[in-house]
């Protein structure tokens, strides 16, 4: 049977092919889009569900409680982020509390039991989580795309709250407002599991 | 590799045997300093191919080294993992027959108490079963965590078998205590490495599909032989019930 000599070239060749096959992480995470920084803090909110589901959570209630909510959200939740985000440029780190743990089970249990707050209330709301929330996003973003990488964020809020808030008010079918409370059960379901997970030190 | 005499300082051989039969070597790789008689014998006698690399073993060591000291993505991003623990979570619920038949239990119950109960238990089941998942997570057992799933089955089933239409705050009581016995046995179970928030997600999700599968059976009621299927459906999984009790305590 024949015996090949492998020639210099070849072992290159080989060489460079175990390089090829050699495992590495794929890091597929898009929160650097290599699209700027407004991109950056588009693909950032769009990317992290700890900051997505609380604002849609947020939208589908203002949605439930009519137009005027969709409006006061709509202009009330990026001016709070964005302060929040500037305050967050200024620390150097905060605690590991489980604020989106908080924001899912409080904006969850809001929409599944379609409680009928008042707009002093819901804006409270609105103002205490996109508070939190903006001051995490400016902590994590401050070496990062900065203070554009949040006007992406604002952009982003801007155009999900006005969406989903009027779609939800366009519904008129009472069976169609049931599947966005029961959207809200999932919501606050999976803030009480993250809680579970962080007691476990597991998220 | 058979202890022999070869005639280079070293030899690394590598066999390649067939699959179906492990003695049957399909060919050789050999790296070696020279060329290996041994290798040309073992090739000849078994009348298979042979590649034969000749290098110093410095280059070789050199070359592994290199690969080696290869820079790699850090990963220290704390949100690896993502799509995995989604899929996952999405995939668990499916996994177990027990869970998914009393998930699709309580979608046909709600079908078939009709409004509010459509509606008011596939909300009270995830919210429900994620307590029960928490306390697992943080320790605090349930006991007869199988037996309780066992009985989830034969009470619903039995329940959709009879008709029978307890009070709103009874159903959702019973729903409730039921929700956390999955819960704590499926909702804890992220395997490492994996993103919980995304598990998380994928479990409350497919429960949720779960749930919705069962309304939309249940909607058979409306049909002429509608109700008999699903009291035939109620039968079904009350006896599945009795078979997972009865694993569950054998």
């Amino acid at each position: 049977m024949k015996i090949r000599q492998v020639t210099s070239l070849q072992k290159v060749l080989i060489a460079a092919l175990g390089l090829l096959f050699w495992p590495s992480c794929a890091a597929a995470h898009l929160v650097t889009t290599g699209l700027g920084p407004v991109y950056d803090g588009i693909g950032h909110l769009v990317m992290t569900p700890e900051d997505l589901i609380p604002v849609l959570a947020i939208a589908l209630y203002a949605g439930l409680r009519g137009a005027a909510s969709g409006r006061r959200a709509l202009f009330v939740l990026p001016l709070v982020w964005f302060v929040g985000g500037l305050l967050g440029f200024t620390l150097e780190s905060l605690p590991a509390w489980p604020v989106p743990a908080v924001s899912f089970m409080i904006l969850g249990v809001l929409v599944a039991a379609d409680l009928n707050l008042s707009q002093k209330s819901f804006t409270a709301v609105v103002v205490g989580v996109g508070f939190v929330h903006g001051v995490l996003n400016g902590v994590a973003m401050k070496e990062g795309p900065g203070v554009l990488g949040l006007v992406g964020i604002l952009a982003t809020l801007f155009v999900i709250v006005t969406l989903v808030s009027a779609f939800v008010v366009s519904l008129k079918q009472s069976w169609s407002r049931i599947v966005v409370r029961v959207a809200g059960s999932w919501v606050a379901a999976m803030g009480m599991l993250m809680i579970g997970w962080m007691m476990r030190g597991q998220v | 590799m058979k202890a022999s005499k070869p005639s280079a300082n070293y030899i690394f051989l590598f066999a390649l045997s067939s699959k179906r039969n492990r003695k049957k070597i399909l060919c050789v790789l050999c790296a070696s300093n020279e060329r290996s008689e041994w290798a040309v014998k073992l090739t000849k006698m078994n009348r298979i191919p042979c590649l034969m690399i000749n290098a110093r073993p410095s280059k070789i060591v050199l070359t592994i080294l290199f690969i080696l000291g290869l820079a790699q993505v850090a990963c220290a991003h704390v949100e690896g993992g993502q799509a995995a623990g989604f899929i996952t979570g999405l995939q668990h619920p499916w996994s177990g027959l027990d869970h998914v038949l009393a998930m699709i239990a309580v979608g046909l119950w709600g079908a078939q108490l009709g409004s509010p109960a459509i509606w008011i238990l596939p909300i009270a089941f995830p919210m429900m079963m994620s307590m029960g998942a928490m306390m697992g997570l943080i320790g605090i057992p349930v006991p007869g965590v199988e037996i309780g799933i066992a009985l989830s089955a034969i009470v619903l089933g039995t329940m959709i078998l009879a008709e029978l239409r307890p009070k709103l705050a009874i159903a959702i009581a019973m729903v409730g205590v039921f929700a956390i016995f999955h819960g704590h046995a499926h909702g804890t179970e992220l395997p490492a490495g994996q993103s919980g928030l995304l598990y998380s997600m994928g479990f409350v999700i497919a429960t949720g599909c779960l749930h919705g599968l069962g309304i939309a059976l249940g909607l058979v009621k409306g049909l002429p032989a509608g109700k008999l299927a699903l009291r035939g459906a109620g039968t079904f999984i009350a006896v599945m019930g009795v078979v997972f009790l009865w694993r569950s305590i054998m």
